[in-house]
């Protein structure tokens, strides 16, 4: 294998480690950190039903996001579902073995990758014209955005631009990753440069603003049935402050001990 | 009316173009070395009191499932940027939402976070410094906790948990607000906000009750520390004493009267409003629940009904439960001896418009509507209640109950514009902690929206009287209302709505026409 190939099978494994320690911690942490209090946000849902239903237009339609800002709405939601589409495209790199039906489907799904460019684009206008969102951003938050930007852009040149890798090696070494079976990548700088910023960003999820994926299925707002007074809500320390009675009043004093 | 420069008001609300520290400064009075001690805070500033914030900051992210994930999830899609009243009303950036989180998500980032700790300019972290803390205490104390920018936040993220956890920070190091930390200690001694005592308290009831009767001609009766009544009313002391609340409590001691409910208020637990909530102290939070349990077991009532006060209804229907077991499912002695005491057959606790709107539902209630005439009518819907509690166990029905209420003892009611009411609704700028004149130029600024909308409701409905159910609400209401050229009598109670079309009928004839 070419020092190439080592050194971006190597980063691969790398990055692909980062993402699953460091994420796995952050939902170990959100997992574990109690929730005082019951803090949904109107319109709350009285039932778990209702909270699922609410997940799920969050999730798929940002719902909310809908509401707050139309432009925002379009052209982060049209950006998403184009991810989504495009991450399904590539599975059929990864597939070890014969590739079922359904995959070999996915290959009208390239076209997403223009959705993908104009929401990104519209995304890095917004935050760079309105004068709001200027001043929130951080350096961070525009790198974000070109990042993503250039993964499309390379991506595109690839399918569009008659710049194809080599697309058996390009199988072999994706499935190569899967099974441990390590194989030459094409040396194509487009490409090299597409699978680095890919694994890039794969790496530095769980240390970024992309946590706001796992995020939104923790968020209290979002996630509690408002039925407070039904059913006694009570995090661990809470308790065991109750238990040691930290705060207490004395029920048979006189007034004001 | 109190000089503060405010434009007229436009016939729609723009978006202003930020304007950088238009409200910089030193932020509200701070809190005397005695109010901080009566706490439990440090008197003083602390000496090392960057290591003991970032200890206090660790231990609050651990413990606050809301503020670890509000601080890493925001990924500044600006969509809240528009949303805060005090930012629609002042153009300083850091009143938008997400640059009030800033603040004390820059030092999280700096602290606590890879990027923060190796790439500070990257990722804009921030030290803890003395200017740092300066914008803390100022822009922390800008927010009214009045969560509308959640509701249109993506991920939920509630900027009122942020400015808790940071004034909590704050107060741990020595540095508290005067306003909020003075009352949290009158009420831990004395009962009530005011820090008036049973005596007067006592004088206050029996001098109502005189006016009622002289009113009406009948003897409503507004009791005190009664034994064995069946509701403990809760109320907001501002009730006892302030315009326009009085007349809300005068509403309710009608509707308990025409209920035939027994009922009594408590001298030991006379005051709804919980300000541990503003401070974001969970400890103080609970001392207060607490009272009114306390309350509620020694006088033996089977049933806890709450006045009209904002975020005392959050605290109540939300946390009580959980701060106190007053609900169900605590197994402590006394929330057990109180499961027990209390009537399973009505939500516990509830708020009094649920009780009256149960009384109309159930054909009790006799209004005179004409009574109210002169009146036409629109509901303010209180943030705490409207985007933080639920009435009659229907979804929304923190919007719809008070709305039935108003409209049984109302002929004319009208809501304002659709953006501005229900989960949307805009703070009336004087929420959280911050009805206080030394925040009196943030409060009437932080009125714009809601008076921009309001005027919107006077000249397409000719609305001239405005409701609300939250004391703190009508006392901001009351005092910024002239500077926007309204008439600043037009903030009622929605029980002096109630109170004034109800159709009184003394005991005796009630009791002989139950005979019949």
């Amino acid at each position: 294998m070419s020092l190439t190939s080592i050194i971006f099978t190597l980063f691969c494994y790398l990055s692909l480690l980062l993402f699953i320690i460091g994420l796995s911690y952050k939902i170990i942490q959100y997992w574990q950190t109690p929730a005082p209090l019951k803090i949904p946000i109107a319109p709350a849902p009285l039932k778990v039903s209702g909270v699922i239903m609410r997940m799920i237009r969050e999730v798929l339609l940002f719902e909310s996001l809908f509401k707050s800002s139309k432009w925002t709405w379009f052209f982060g939601w049209i950006f998403h579902f184009a991810l989504v589409l495009l991450f399904f495209r590539h599975l059929v790199y990864f597939w070890p073995g014969e590739i079922p039906v359904i995959l070999m489907k996915t290959e009208p799904f390239k076209y997403a990758a223009f959705p993908l460019i104009i929401g990104l684009l519209g995304l890095l206008a917004r935050r760079s014209f309105v004068d709001r969102l200027r001043y929130i951003s951080a350096p961070s938050d525009y790198l974000m955005l070109v990042l993503l930007i250039v993964i499309g852009g390379t991506g595109m040149l690839m399918t569009f631009a008659h710049n194809h890798p080599n697309m058996l090696l390009v199988k072999n070494f994706a499935v190569g990753l899967i099974t441990f079976n390590w194989s030459e990548l094409p040396s194509d700088l487009i490409f090299l440069a597409h699978i680095f910023l890919v694994f890039i960003l794969i790496a530095i999820f769980p240390i970024s603003k992309l946590l706001h994926a796992p995020g939104i299925f923790f968020s209290p707002t979002l996630n509690q049935v408002d039925n407070a007074r039904k059913r006694r809500h009570i995090s661990s320390w809470a308790m065991q402050k109750e238990k040691q009675k930290e705060i207490f009043i004395k029920q048979n004093s006189e007034k004001d001990e | 009316m109190a000089e503060v420069d405010i434009d007229k008001l436009p016939t729609y609300l723009k978006i202003p173009a930020i304007q950088k520290d238009t409200m910089a400064g030193d932020g509200p009075f701070k809190a005397s070395p005695e109010i901080q001690d009566q706490l439990g805070f440090p008197g003083e500033k602390v000496e090392n009191w960057q290591q003991i914030a970032i200890e206090k900051m660790a231990e609050t992210t651990s413990k606050y499932r809301s503020v670890q994930v509000f601080l890493d999830a925001c990924v500044k899609c600006g969509a809240c940027t528009d949303k805060c009243h005090y930012y629609l009303g002042t153009a300083d950036p850091k009143n938008m939402p997400v640059a009030r989180q800033d603040l004390f998500r820059s030092v999280y980032r700096r602290h606590f976070t890879f990027a923060g700790k190796y790439f500070p300019k990257l990722v804009g972290a921030k030290e803890l410094d003395d200017a740092m803390l300066d914008d803390w205490y100022n822009y922390f104390h800008q927010c009214s906790q009045c969560r509308r920018c959640a509701v249109f936040c993506p991920y939920g993220i509630d900027t009122a948990e942020i400015s808790m956890a940071a004034r909590e920070v704050m107060n741990v190091i020595g540095v508290g607000q005067k306003y909020s930390n003075q009352i949290l200690g009158r009420i831990n001694k004395i009962g009530n906000n005011l820090g008036m005592p049973e005596p007067a308290l006592r004088d206050t009831l029996i001098d109502l009750e005189e006016e009622i009767e002289k009113e009406t001609g009948v003897a409503v009766k507004m009791p005190l520390d009664i034994n064995h009544a069946e509701v403990l009313m809760v109320t907001p002391s501002a009730d006892f004493f302030a315009e326009p609340h009085i007349d809300g409590l005068i509403g309710y001691a009608k509707v308990f009267h025409q209920s035939g409910v027994t009922w009594t208020m408590s001298s030991y637990a006379s005051e709804a409003a919980n300000f541990g909530m503003f401070i974001g102290s969970y400890e103080l939070m609970r001392q207060g629940a607490l009272r009114i349990r306390k309350a509620a077991l020694d006088l033996g009532v089977s049933r806890i009904v709450v006045g009209e006060c904002g975020h005392a209804w959050r605290v109540a229907y939300s946390f009580w439960n959980t701060l106190s077991g007053i609900g169900s499912g605590a197994i402590d002695e006394y929330a057990l001896k109180l499961q027990k005491q209390l009537d399973s057959n009505y939500p516990q606790p509830q708020h009094i418009i649920e009780f009256t709107y149960d009384l109309i539902q159930k054909g009790i209630l006799t209004f005179d509507k004409t009574k109210n005439d002169h009146r036409k009518v629109t509901f303010h819907d209180s943030c705490n209640v409207a985007r933080g509690s639920n009435m009659g166990n229907i979804e929304n029905g923190q919007f719809i109950l008070p709305r039935e209420v108003i409209k049984a003892a109302c002929n004319h009611f009208a809501d304002m514009p659709k953006a501005t009411i229900k989960a949307s609704t805009f703070c009336c700028g004087g929420g959280g902690g911050l009805l206080t004149d030394d925040l009196i130029e943030l409060r009437i600024k932080g009125a714009k929206p809601r008076m921009q909308a309001l005027k919107q409701s006077q000249e397409n409905d000719g609305v001239n009287t405005l409701a609300a159910i939250c004391a703190i609400c009508k006392s901001q209401f009351s005092k910024v209302l002239p500077n926007y050229e309204f008439d600043p009598y037009m903030i009622v109670s929605v029980h002096q709505l109630v109170s004034d079309a109800l159709v009184l009928r003394d005991k005796s004839q009630t009791k002989a026409e139950d005979s019949l």
